[in-house]
């Protein structure tokens, strides 16, 4: 399976889903379009482009040509992110800073505790101050004052 | 010309106050260390500090996200001539020879040349600027609804016919783009669409955690597996001297660099990307002697890293004077000067002179103090790059997060900016580019009220799109782009991206 054949195939698939999603919106006439008129006519354009990539990517490069040897770094990275989303504003954003920056250099780097510890305090102790104290950028301060 | 010179004589008036000449200052250094550090580009870079700015008047905030930008451009040569490493996606053409050079033991030359090129480029293509886009402003009044359609439609389609992969690829990635600007409130009947009952979603995806997490973030999910910092050379001051001959070789790439990045600035599109590989391609095809290309030619040097500074001016030609962006980088720009009040189009260079003039001025300021900037203090800018990846990419992520959340104060757009991360890296992986889903989302909301509104003028007819001589010729040359591609495509033939050298350039 080659990656033109798959990312073809996932377009067709993500233009099919807008196309059910647009139909629960008024479609308007071709002389006066609705709200879901260009949506709809851009998901077919989607779906035709997708097709199109999938059906003549033969040539392309083999899927399991791609390397995914930086994934486990990827996953952890995007989990952090869902943390942060859900940390932020429960937590502020000098703890949930701390935190995830703590994670991602001990667990996900194997740094040292102390190393770990102190660049992750520096670095959101020392963003907070920048940003919310000297630039006054808003930012949550949380539950415990932090 | 009299009347040009008064204006950039009110423009110097602005930008040599302190408090502008110290927002270009800052802008410079910001830019200068945004391009040297790999994964974070000129656009993550003015998306990330965009809050930075709201606390600035209109002229100090657009002078210190312009300084970023070109300060990106000026900063990304430096770690692809000692490193191989492209600090941003424009500098990859000079990682060629550049690098090649510093094997060589000529780093200093390749800078000194990387540097001077970059800043006579950005020099010359500013006075274009100058007298281009107030003309073009005026002419722009003449632009209703349907023209503007067109002049869009024309921007999508020149993006993906130049763009450098696939032209379907391209094309499938700016409908994407335009398919994500349709979130929100439809603004001519109040529908919500597709925002699954988040009310944050209501104003439809912010550009910036778009922006952000397309590229920020998915290049750090792509790099963030380096071990340990690459070698860094560093030049000594009294080693930046080019020979007598490098100078003479460097003279005519440096000005058809400068020439060819400015035009294809103006053209809707990743321009700084697309010019230096263009200089590039075209260095090595005139070239006596094209064999030195990738074994150390200066003008490998010279052509490319002029023709991306040439090209950051000619990107704002259309964004001041017509109110489109040509790239996802003026369209952050854009929704920056936006968020301070400012309409960017044919009327901000006749209201709000002070602002257009002092941006213009600061420009030339600005390419001062990064030719003063980047040729001494380049040894102290690489140091950044000894500091291990390992312990760069949580830094760099926390700025990501920083910047996207402190836009509105909303974690929406950090999930967002999460989503798009995760988005960005799966299209990277499967050979897409990212750039033409960011113009795609910007340019979704001005085109489909074009659109709409054309239709509404005509009673519904289509023929307002043809009747109208400008928008016909917008049309006409859109469908032209289209039409040569497919000719291209159904013949099997190599395209112009192919005959120009492209390929081999990766090599």
């Amino acid at each position: 399976m080659t990656i033109d054949r798959i990312s073809g195939g996932a377009l067709v698939i993500f233009s099919l889903l807008v196309i059910w999603q647009g139909s629960a919106l008024p479609l308007g006439t071709f002389r006066q379009p609705g709200p879901a008129y260009i949506p709809i006519l851009l998901a077919l354009l989607l779906l035709i482009v997708g097709a199109f990539i999938a059906a003549t990517g033969t040539r392309a490069p083999k899927f399991s040509s791609i390397g995914w040897g930086e994934r486990r770094h990827a996953v952890a990275i995007l989990g952090v992110c869902v943390v942060a989303v859900f940390g932020i504003e429960r937590l502020g954003y000098r703890l949930t800073l701390v935190l995830v920056l703590s994670f991602l250099f001990k667990i996900v780097e194997r740094r040292g505790w102390l190393l770990s510890a102190s660049l992750a305090f520096v670095l959101a102790f020392g963003s907070f101050f920048l940003f919310y104290t000297l630039l006054r950028v808003p930012l949550p301060q949380g539950p415990f004052g932090f | 010309m009299t009347e040009t010179l008064q204006n950039l004589y009110l423009g110097f008036s602005v930008a040599l106050t302190p408090n502008i000449l110290m927002y270009a200052f800052v802008g410079c250094v910001i830019g200068t260390l945004v391009g040297v550090l790999p994964g974070v580009g000129p656009l993550a870079g003015i998306s990330l500090l965009l809050p930075v700015s709201f606390g600035l008047n209109a002229t100090s905030a657009i002078v210190l996200l312009a300084g970023i930008y070109y300060g990106a451009m000026y900063g990304g040569s430096t770690t692809s001539i000692l490193m191989r490493i492209p600090g941003e996606a424009a500098s990859v053409m000079t990682c060629i020879d550049g690098y090649a050079m510093t094997r060589n033991g000529r780093a200093g030359p390749a800078l000194a040349i990387a540097a001077v090129g970059s800043y006579i480029a950005g020099t010359i293509s500013v006075v274009a600027l100058m007298f281009l886009a107030p003309p073009l402003a005026s002419f722009a009044l003449r632009f209703g609804p349907p023209e503007y359609f067109t002049l869009l439609l024309l921007g999508l389609l020149a993006l993906a016919y130049m763009s450098g992969g696939s032209m379907l690829k391209a094309l499938a990635m700016a409908v994407l783009g335009l398919l994500f600007g349709m979130i929100g409130i439809d603004p001519m009947t109040g529908f919500s669409r597709f925002s699954f009952g988040l009310v944050e979603l209501g104003d439809g995806l912010g550009v910036v955690p778009v922006a952000v997490g397309l590229f920020g973030l998915s290049e750090i999910l792509l790099t963030a597996g380096q071990p340990t910092a690459p070698a860094v050379t560093k030049p000594r001051l009294r080693e930046l001297l080019p020979s007598r001959e490098e100078w003479h070789d460097s003279v005519w790439p440096i000005g058809r660099g400068t020439v060819l990045g400015f035009l294809i600035g103006i053209i809707p599109g990743s321009a700084h990307i697309i010019s230096s590989f263009v200089s590039y391609a075209l260095e090595r095809r005139i070239s006596k002697h094209p064999e030195r290309f990738g074994q150390g030619a200066i003008e490998g040097v010279a052509g490319p890293e002029s023709a991306n500074n040439s090209a950051t001016s000619g990107a704002f030609v259309p964004m001041l004077a017509l109110g489109v962006p040509s790239g996802p980088i003026p369209a952050v720009m854009m929704a920056a000067m936006m968020v301070h009040g400012i309409s960017p189009g044919p009327l901000l260079i006749s209201q709000q002179p002070e602002l257009f003039w002092g941006f213009i001025a600061s420009m030339y300021v600005g390419n001062v103090v990064l030719l003063i900037l980047n040729l001494p203090l380049v040894g102290l800018f690489v140091n950044l790059l000894r500091v291990p990846y390992p312990l760069l990419h949580p830094g760099i992520l926390m700025f990501c997060v920083l910047g996207v959340y402190a836009v509105n104060g909303s974690v929406v757009d950090v999930g967002i900016m999460t989503l798009m991360g995760a988005l960005g890296y799966l299209l990277r992986k499967f050979d897409f580019e990212t750039a033409p889903v960011v113009l795609g989302l910007v340019l979704a909301p001005m085109m489909e009220m074009s659109f709409r509104q054309s239709l509404s003028m005509s009673s519904g007819s289509y023929s307002i799109f043809i009747t109208r001589p400008i928008a016909l010729t917008l049309l006409t040359v859109g469908l032209a782009l289209l039409l040569s591609s497919v000719i291209s495509f159904g013949m099997r033939k190599a395209d112009w991206r192919r005959r120009l050298g492209f390929a081999g350039a990766k090599d």
